[in-house]
């Protein structure tokens, strides 16, 4: 299985951390990532906006640099969202019958915690993380993906964790993509509603599955000087007591799906 | 629409400023609205075949929709053959025109009102009163608004932003302008207060003549108007007066009595949270020795044959006016309906206005982007309208006008060169090291503090992370030197 990691521009650019997380993790669940090189952006800011005929080579870049794997996994349900839902509508938009045809031959796109539960088969990662968490939905991996609670049962899976629900969790925080700053002032009155919720919880760190939405409430839970951390999905599943033993960790996580037992054997022949 | 009501009014972040400075404003909505979400989900989750039902009704409504000339030809005929006289209103000021005519017709100088936007969506009252005629409205809220020379800000309950106090204070000061005045002493306890407002309407519905009603529903293969309600005030209205003129949108239109039983089984537990409304109105026509003796039924376009002609846009048509949409919206419910400039506000208005008006004002042009995506909306609409589809179809649409018309915009500008950079990997890399260059010399522990230009509409409020050192795809290439450089694409 030739698994692609899609970082998106946000996370190459901002959150690098997570990406090598995901990269941790997957490679400690027994699986060999690739990183297509030339992915750039899903073009959803574009999308979103309203410019979606600027979208069109950014959703053609997307089906050429991943075409050929069996499976993208990308650390962002927004963008996962925006291929699954919206890639066909561009194209078609582009009225080039061709551009339709890579995207309805394009592999499928997981979100993280989709990738894990559904394809790896596997909850509990062997991650080790001793601190109290609370988790936000984002809006598109609830509602856009449905995710449900996969997010939530890869953390309850994580040793040591203070997993503690978030108050009105399924409430937007208000970041929205240019929303943010052409509706800033609604934006911040939704966001200061969900940080009072965090604070509620007395969590020390804030989890998602989208960094969008954690610079946003992380950008104003920084500014209010509360102390608390936000932290990616990915970043607290590739955390373990030991560092990085993939193997072991792998094993020991109880790894289930067929691609990571073929992954795991391949890494216990030298 | 309407160009009477909400006239001249600012862009929505502009207003949305004002709204969310006002605490008791949003004291009121969160409360408000926090109820009716708990409710309803109540209401709908003891249904177990409700995603059924939403199936149902969007179905229904799509069929009805693409016949739409033949259920309108056949209601028509019904309506007339029962003793009712049926009206086409092109726009809102055609409809204004032969309302204003009837109730001239009838010698009368009052009518009495009750549940309709449409009547609002075309400044029914201020054509009125230009013509001399005074208009009651009789629905709680509605009288709570027009006492309070307020707008409506919401769907089901136009008053929602009001509380209990400001209410009693309402009636206080303005009952006794126009009929029974409020009682001498009256608190803010609901049953006092909705006990001053039936004294003060009980007199309005035994002396008028004329009502002006809106209609749910229209069944076709009967020619019979449908109200649901929840206070009586309508079938009063329905009922009393001599003349009974009904307005309303030519999307109303069900075939039949069977197809009404899905939306009387919606619209309930999706509006008031409720299994069924107390009061549920039908009537055919005009009935001998009962009823009013003339009825009138204006049927009024205004820009819904064009949004019919949208292949994305014309899904808003199914909307039946729960307002689920509005209690489970995170923005509505800092901002308030006010704020969205029209009869129709929340995540309906936004996909509403913008096409029944068209996108010409800054206004209207600003609705499609008052929304964070967040598909709130959608999960419970109870016809199914994939409100955040229409609000990017409507978005594009804005930004393609605005392109068209060389309007300025620096933002088309920064979206250009964004899609350059982002067609370009090379390009891509050398930006991610400068802005990582840049920022870490602006940066103060770790953080953005202020940001130039319209960045700063972020950093106003949240900090922004510092671009890293090195992106990840540098650090990829970096650990694993194996990986080839992207090959020279064509570029788009």
């Amino acid at each position: 299985m030739r698994i692609a990691l899609f970082i998106t521009c946000l996370n190459d650019t901002l959150f690098p951390a997570t990406g090598r997380a995901v990269v941790t993790l997957l490679e400690r669940l027994g699986c060999r990532v690739e990183f297509p090189q030339g992915q750039t952006c899903c073009g959803q800011m574009h999308f979103n906006t309203g410019y979606q005929r600027d979208c069109v080579p950014l959703v053609r870049r997307f089906t050429e640099v991943f075409a050929g794997y069996d499976a993208v996994v990308t650390p962002s349900g927004s963008c996962a969202g925006m291929v699954r839902e919206q890639y066909g509508r561009v194209a078609e938009l582009s009225g080039d019958a061709r551009l339709s045809t890579a995207v309805q031959e394009a592999p499928p796109v997981y979100e993280l915690s989709e990738f894990l539960v559904d394809v790896l088969g596997v909850t509990d990662v062997g991650a080790y993380f001793p601190h109290r968490v609370t988790y936000h939905p984002t809006c598109h991996s609830l509602r856009m993906l449905g995710v449900g609670d996969r997010p939530l049962a890869l953390l309850r899976a994580v040793r040591g964790i203070d997993l503690v629900e978030l108050g009105a969790a399924e409430q937007c925080c208000g970041f929205g993509g240019t929303f943010a700053l052409k509706n800033a002032d609604t934006s911040v009155a939704m966001c200061t509603d969900k940080v009072r919720h965090v604070l509620d919880t007395g969590a020390d760190v804030l989890c998602a599955g989208d960094n969008s939405c954690l610079m946003h409430i992380g950008g104003t839970l920084s500014r209010l000087r509360t102390g608390v951390r936000v932290m990616h999905l990915a970043e607290i599943l590739a955390s373990t007591e030991t560092g990085p033993d993939h193997a072991a960790a792998a094993a020991s996580a109880g790894v289930t799906g067929p691609a990571a037992r073929r992954a795991v054997e391949r890494t216990k022949t030298p | 629409m309407s160009d009477t009501t909400f006239l001249g009014m600012p862009a929505f972040p502009v207003a949305a400023r004002d709204a969310l400075r006002d605490s008791q404003l949003r004291g009121n909505l969160a409360r408000a609205t926090g109820t009716i979400r708990t409710r309803r989900a109540a209401a709908v989750g003891e249904q177990d075949d409700w995603e059924e039902l939403r199936e149902a009704g969007r179905a229904l409504k799509e069929r009805t929709l693409r016949h739409l000339d033949r259920y309108l030809l056949q209601l028509e005929e019904k309506v007339t053959a029962a003793g009712g006289q049926v009206h086409w209103a092109r726009d809102a000021e055609e409809a204004r025109r032969i309302v204003v005519q009837l109730v001239q017709d009838t010698g009368e100088r009052e009518v009495v009102k009750v549940k309709s936007m449409v009547t609002q969506e075309i400044g029914l009252n201020e054509a009125l009163a230009e013509a001399g005629i005074d208009a009651y409205e009789t629905d709680l809220a509605e009288l709570i608004v027009q006492l309070g020379h307020d707008q409506p800000s919401h769907i089901l309950v136009p008053a929602i932003h009001r509380n209990r106090a400001e209410i009693r204070e309402i009636f206080l000061r303005s009952m006794g302008e126009y009929g029974t005045p409020a009682p001498a002493g009256l608190d803010d306890d609901p049953r006092r207060l909705a006990e001053a407002a039936r004294r003060h309407l009980r007199e309005k519905f035994l002396r008028a003549k004329v009502a002006v009603s809106g209609v749910n529903f229209l069944v076709a293969e009967t020619g019979t108007a449908v109200v649901v309600e929840s206070e009586g005030n309508g079938r009063m209205c329905l009922t009393l007066p001599e003349t009974l003129i009904s307005v309303t949108g030519i999307e109303k239109v069900v075939p039949t009595w069977q197809d009404l039983e899905v939306y009387l089984q919606l619209l309930p537990r999706s509006s008031t949270g409720e299994r069924m409304n107390p009061y549920t109105s039908t009537w055919t026509g005009t009935t001998a020795e009962d009823g009013p003796r003339t009825f009138h039924l204006v049927l009024v376009d205004g820009g819904r044959t064009d949004t019919l002609a949208d292949p994305v846009g014309r899904q808003v048509l199914n909307c039946i006016r729960c307002s689920a949409c509005l209690n489970v919206c995170p923005v509505y419910e800092r901002v308030g309906g006010h704020t969205y400039g029209s009869v129709y506000p929340g995540p309906i208005g936004a996909v509403l206005s913008p096409q029944l008006r068209g996108t010409d004002s800054e206004a209207d042009r600003s609705l499609p982007f008052a929304s964070s995506l967040c598909g709130a909306c959608y999960e419970v609409c109870p016809v199914k309208i994939d409100i955040p589809r229409v609000l990017l179809h409507l978005r594009a649409r804005v930004v393609e006008q605005e392109r068209e018309r060389r309007l300025p915009k620096p933002e088309r500008l920064a979206m250009t060169a964004a899609r350059w950079v982002l067609t370009r990997p090379s390009w891509l890399s050398a930006a991610q090291r400068a802005g990582g260059l840049g920022s870490r010399l602006v940066a103060r522990r770790g953080r953005l503090g202020r940001l130039p230009g319209p960045l700063s509409r972020w950093t106003d409020t949240r900090d922004a992370p510092v671009p890293a050192a090195e992106s990840f795809s540098a650090w990829w290439r970096r650990t694993h030197p194996e990986t080839r450089r992207p090959a020279r694409r064509r570029q788009s």
